[in-house]
C-alpha cells in the first residue's frame, strides 16, 4: 500500500540553518490496515502525514503508493490516486457551503440526502448544517466533524487523519471512534491516524511511535500500548 | 432584437423572452417593448431621457423588468428612471445593463434610478451589469441609485457586476425614515485593466431604522477597485457595513469606511478585509482532487455566489 524509503525532511530558520524534522524514516504499511502514529508533540508526526499527502516535499527519500513512486507528484495527483487527508485545523471558506464541500469530496454531484448521510455519520444533524457556509460561523468541533465527513465521502484506499480528536467534545469523540471502527471493519481501505488518544490507539492494528523525527518503536497494539501506558520508551506523555 | 441584444438581455435580466408583469426594454437608446399592468404604470419622461414607474398603493407580488442593452459601438446615454412606490406594496424590480462593444468607440450608459418608497412597502431591487464584445472601444457604466425609504419600509438591493465592464462608478445614496430597513449586497469582479469604484452613503434619519451593506469583491490581473462607504446614524438606529475582498495578481483595492454617530443610540459597525486567497484553502481543495486552478476558481465562485 504505502512505503516510505529513507525519508528525510529539513527546514531552515535563522537560529539553525538546517533543522531535521524527519530523520531517515523507512516504513512499509500493508493493505487494509489501521495504523496509529503517536508520540510526543513536536516529534514529527504531522510532518510525516503532510509528506504522505504531498503538502510538504521531502528533502530526500522516496514515497511509494501501491508500488508507484509518488515522491514528485503534487497534492492533486496523489488525491486522484486515492489518498485523503484530514487536516488537524480544518480550513474555513467564505461562500462554500457544507453541502458543496462534501460534494467536491465525493467527486460528482451529490443529492442533499447523500450529503446528509455523511454528516449524520459524524454526529451532525444534517438539516441544520447542509446549507451553512464552512466559515467562522461554525465552531471548531463542528468544522472538525465536517472535515472528517469529507474524508468519509471520498472513500479512498488510504485516508490520513491528523489528530482527528483535537477540538472534538466527548460526545462527538464516542461517535468518532465508531466511525473509525466502521471504516476499519469494512476492511476495504487503509487508515493512518495521527493520535494521542488511547481509545484510538486501542483499535489500531499497529502503532508506530515517532519521536524526535525517528521511529522510536513499532508493533501491534498489544505490545506497544502497554509500553506507552507504562511510560516506557521515553513516552512519559502518556503516563 | 438581434441575437447579441437577446444574449445581453439574458445576462442582465435572466430573460429569454418577454417577461410577465410590467416591463420596459431599452435597446440602443430606444424603448423596444413596454407593458404595464393594472397596478403599475410606466410613463416616458417629457423633459429628459427615461421613464417614471408608478406603483399603486397595495400592489403585491408583482414584478417590473427594466433592462437596458447597448450593442451599437460609440453610443453614449444618460437615462433617468424614477420609481414611485405607494404604501403597502411588495414588488420585485429587475434592472440591469448589458453593453456589447464590437467597435473602437466608447459605449457608455449612465443610469440614475431614484426610488421613493411609501410606508410599509417591501422592494426587492436587482441590478446586473455585463459587458461583451472584442472591440477596442470601452464599455462604461455609471449607475446612480437614490433611495428614500418612508416609515416601516424595507428595501433589498442586490448589485452584480462579474465581467466585461471596463469602467464603472457606482453611487448609492439612501435616506431611511422611522423603522425603515435597507440591505445592500454588492458582488463585483474586475479583471484586465478595469476600474470599479463604489460610493455608498446611508443616512439613518428615522428612529429604529437599520442598514446592512455587504460587499464581496474579487480583483484580478491589473484591475483597481475602490470601495467607499459612509454611514450616518442620525437617530436611534443600527448599521453594519462589511467589505470583503480577494486580491489577485497585480490588482489594487482600497476600502474606505466611515461611520458617524450623531445620536447616542446609534450603533454602527464597519468591517473591512482585503487579502489574497489563503494558501491552505487551495491546499484543502487540492486534497479533494481539484487542481490548483480549479481550486482557485471554486474559491472565487463561492465567494461571489
Amino acid at each position: 500500500m504505502l512505503e516510505l524509503q529513507n525519508l528525510s525532511f529539513q527546514v531552515s530558520d535563522k537560529d539553525s540553518p538546517q533543522k531535521e524534522i524527519i530523520k531517515n524514516i523507512s516504513l512499509k504499511f500493508d493493505d487494509h490496515t489501521f495504523i496509529a502514529i503517536t508520540g510526543p508533540n513536536g516529534g514529527g508526526k504531522s510532518t510525516l502525514a503532510k509528506l504522505i499527502m504531498g503538502i510538504e516535499k521531502p528533502t530526500s527519500g522516496k514515497i511509494l503508493f501501491n508500488g508507484l513512486d509518488i515522491t514528485d507528484m503534487d497534492i492533486t495527483k496523489r488525491a486522484k490516486l486515492g489518498i485523503s487527508f484530514a487536516f488537524q485545523q480544518p480550513v474555513r471558506f467564505k461562500g462554500i457551503k457544507v453541502k458543496d464541500l462534501i460534494a467536491l469530496a465525493f467527486g460528482s454531484s451529490l443529492s442533499t440526502n447523500g450529503a446528509c448521510e455523511y454528516l449524520s455519520k459524524v454526529g451532525l444533524c444534517a438539516r441544520d448544517y447542509i446549507n451553512r457556509d464552512v466559515d467562522g460561523s461554525l465552531s471548531g468541533g463542528e468544522l472538525k466533524r465536517i472535515e472528517i465527513a469529507t474524508i468519509i465521502a471520498r472513500n479512498t484506499p488510504l485516508s490520513v487523519f491528523d489528530e482527528p480528536e483535537a477540538g472534538i467534545d466527548l460526545w462527538s469523540f464516542n461517535n468518532l471512534i465508531k466511525v473509525f471502527e466502521e471504516m476499519h471493519e469494512a476492511r476495504s481501505n487503509s487508515l493512518i491516524i495521527i493520535s494521542h488518544q488511547e481509545r484510538i490507539l486501542n483499535i489500531a492494528d499497529e502503532i508506530v511511535v515517532v519521536s524526535d523525527g525517528q521511529i522510536a518503536s513499532r508493533g501491534c497494539r498489544e505490545d506497544i500500548l502497554p509500553e506507552l501506558l507504562n511510560g516506557a520508551g521515553g513516552c512519559k506523555f502518556y503516563q | 432584437m438581434d441575437d447579441i441584444q437577446k444574449n445581453l438581455l439574458q445576462q442582465v435580466a435572466g430573460l429569454h423572452e418577454v417577461p410577465a408583469g410590467a416591463y420596459n426594454i431599452r435597446a440602443n437608446g430606444e424603448s423596444v417593448g413596454r407593458a404595464t399592468t393594472a397596478h403599475i404604470d410606466i410613463v416616458t419622461k417629457e423633459d429628459r431621457q427615461g421613464i417614471d414607474i408608478i406603483i399603486k398603493p397595495g400592489t403585491k407580488n408583482e414584478s417590473i423588468h427594466i433592462p437596458v442593452v447597448l450593442s451599437q459601438s460609440g453610443l453614449t446615454e444618460m437615462v433617468y428612471n424614477d420609481f414611485y412606490v405607494g404604501d403597502d406594496c411588495d414588488v420585485t424590480i429587475v434592472a440591469g445593463c448589458g453593453i456589447h462593444n464590437g467597435g473602437d468607440e466608447e459605449s457608455k450608459h449612465d443610469g440614475i434610478h431614484a426610488f421613493y418608497v411609501g410606508k410599509n412597502s417591501h422592494i426587492k431591487y436587482v441590478e446586473k451589469h455585463y459587458g461583451s464584445g472584442d472591440g477596442r472601444g470601452k464599455r462604461i457604466m455609471n449607475p446612480q441609485t437614490i433611495v428614500e425609504l418612508d416609515e416601516g419600509s424595507f428595501m433589498e438591493m442586490e448589485t452584480v457586476q462579474i465581467r466585461g465592464v471596463d469602467s464603472t462608478k457606482r453611487t448609492t445614496n439612501a435616506k431611511l425614515g422611522d423603522r425603515a430597513r435597507l440591505i445592500i449586497t454588492e458582488r463585483l469582479m474586475t479583471h484586465g485593466s478595469q476600474r470599479a469604484e463604489s460610493f455608498f452613503q446611508v443616512d439613518l434619519d428615522g428612529a429604529d431604522s437599520s442598514a446592512n451593506l455587504i460587499s464581496r469583491s474579487v480583483a484580478k490581473e491589473d484591475s483597481y477597485q475602490l470601495f467607499v462607504s459612509k454611514m450616518n446614524g442620525n437617530n436611534r438606529c443600527a448599521a453594519h457595513s462589511e467589505c470583503d475582498a480577494i486580491i489577485m495578481d497585480n490588482a489594487r483595492i482600497s476600502a474606505i469606511p466611515e461611520v458617524t454617530a450623531n445620536h447616542l443610540d446609534a450603533a454602527l459597525i464597519h468591517e473591512a478585509a482585503i487579502g489574497k486567497i489563503a494558501g491552505e484553502q487551495i491546499t484543502k481543495l487540492m486534497t479533494l482532487g481539484l487542481t490548483e486552478e480549479e481550486a482557485e476558481a471554486q474559491i472565487v465562485n463561492g465567494f461571489l455566489k
